[in-house]
């Protein structure tokens, strides 16, 4: 591996690096675009006190969800609980810390992170208890509060195909938080489902451009589903 | 009569335009997509990256990477866009989004909204719900007027954590279409056979009644 050609051949060498107390940042929105086997390496490694940042957790034997059942996320940062019931048992018995921000807000955390922009001003949470500590200022006669960006000391990303410059285009619905979250990790990990020949993606339709990409790997998906929702055959 | 769920869905689709963007949060708001009038195009956002939301896949179409945001599978129909949550968050806190319908636990004659969380005993978190109520001028919240219980969801003041402060205008629920201003609740509409009365019992905050409350054309 050396140049532009980022691939790497395992899991181990694709989180190489990743510790304890570390923040990682993961793209996906439910278990749509999540970077499935990234995850299952973060809990083979056993890594503890991670803060994760990520909209959802998973579920509770699926998606980051599985680093929640082996206790190895101190810190959540995301905008919904929602269906992950250990999440809620966790947080309710005050196990895990959440930091519980509302998901544009979240998206611009990371976009602004990744962009070296340390903080942004928002109408979303004013008189919430988003707002509490932080620092309010009027703009054209409305309040907003101030946001602070996001980092990661690693990001893991979901992209249906990418080479080995680490360029990336996502598909559908599971694009949601993963080019954000791509930019916002000092070393960013990309899965993705088909690892492509230079020159194969488009330059007009690259969705990440390789420079936010340190590492890629060609992984196998099982992409389950939440909620299988159907139209009856006619 | 209350109004059922569906009705619920085809009383807020009467205020569809033709050329309207519109989001529709989880449970009830999503029905409305069944009612859209005969003769209007309206383009469906869901918050997790899709413009052009259409009904749920057929067996043979379901596809793992194409979801709306309560994470059911869905479909795209022509002229739709997929795009990351930043660029689906501009679009909603930019303002580019015609009108917003979205549940609630609880709102108040201020305008405020409550959805999100029951301190002790439920954690559901905002998702994108702060997002919406703070950059959409035109939102519907769809909710039931009181619990099975009775008690009242239309309040002098939420007791809930907040999802957005003084920005709620208009309220469906299953009795009474409603208006919030100047601290007070406005009867717009009653549902059919549902009397003022009964409303205004079940109304908890302030409620302006006039002279002629009509009754929904559904």
């Amino acid at each position: 591996m050396s140049g532009f050609n980022k691939v790497v051949d395992s899991y181990a060498d694709a989180m190489h690096g990743l510790q304890d107390g570390m923040t990682v940042i993961a793209g996906g929105f439910g278990l749509c675009g999540n970077a499935e086997n990234l995850i299952v390496e973060i809990k083979r490694l056993g890594v503890k006190d991670l803060t994760v940042v990520s909209n959802n957790c998973g579920v509770t034997d699926f998606g980051l969800g599985i680093l929640l059942e082996s206790k190895q996320i101190k810190k959540m940062i995301s905008s919904y609980v929602g269906e992950n019931q250990t999440f809620m048992d966790q947080l309710l018995a005050d196990e895990l810390e959440v930091d519980l921000t509302p998901q544009g807000t979240l998206a611009e955390k990371m976009r602004a992170g990744g962009a070296g922009i340390p903080g942004f001003y928002t109408a979303t949470g004013v008189g919430t208890e988003v707002s509490k500590g932080k620092e309010v200022r009027q703009f054209n006669g409305r309040d907003y509060i101030l946001e602070e960006a996001i980092t990661g000391d690693f990001a893991i990303v979901k992209a249906w195909k990418g080479d080995h410059y680490g360029n990336l285009v996502y598909r559908q619905t599971a694009q949601n938080f993963n080019p954000m979250a791509a930019t916002a990790g000092k070393i960013t990990v990309a899965e993705v489902e088909e690892l492509v020949e230079p020159g194969e993606l488009d330059p007009n339709f690259i969705h990440t451009p390789g420079i936010y990409v340190d590492r890629v790997i060609q992984g196998e998906f099982e992409k389950r589903i939440e909620f299988r929702t159907v139209t009856e055959e006619a | 009569m209350a109004l059922s769920r569906e009705q619920l869905a085809m009383r807020v689709a009467q205020e569809l335009k033709d050329g309207y963007y519109v989001n529709l949060g989880i449970g009830i708001p999503t029905l409305v997509s069944n009612y859209v009038p005969e003769g209007i195009e309206v383009m469906l956002q869901s918050e997790n990256g899709l413009l052009g939301m259409g009904p749920f896949p057929l067996e043979s179409e379901i596809d793992a990477d194409l979801i709306n945001a309560g994470k059911q599978t869905v479909t795209a129909i022509k002229g739709a866009s997929f795009f990351s949550s930043a660029d689906s968050f501009a679009m909603i806190r930019g303002g580019h989004v015609d009108l917003t319908v979205l549940g609630a636990f609880e709102v108040d004659v201020h305008g405020n909204i409550a959805s999100y969380m029951i301190p002790g005993k439920l954690i559901k978190g905002m998702g994108g719900a702060m997002d919406l109520v703070a950059g959409a001028d035109n939102i519907i919240v769809t909710m039931t007027h009181a619990s099975k219980h009775g008690e009242s969801k239309l309040l002098p003041q939420c007791t809930l954590p907040l999802t957005g402060a003084a920005c709620i205008k208009r309220v469906l629920t299953d009795l009474a279409f409603i208006e919030i201003k100047d601290g007070k609740f406005h009867l717009l509409e009653r549902a059919p056979g549902v009397s003022v009365e009964e409303i205004q019992k079940l109304t908890a905050g302030e409620l302006v009644v006039p002279d002629n409350v009509p009754e929904m054309d559904l």
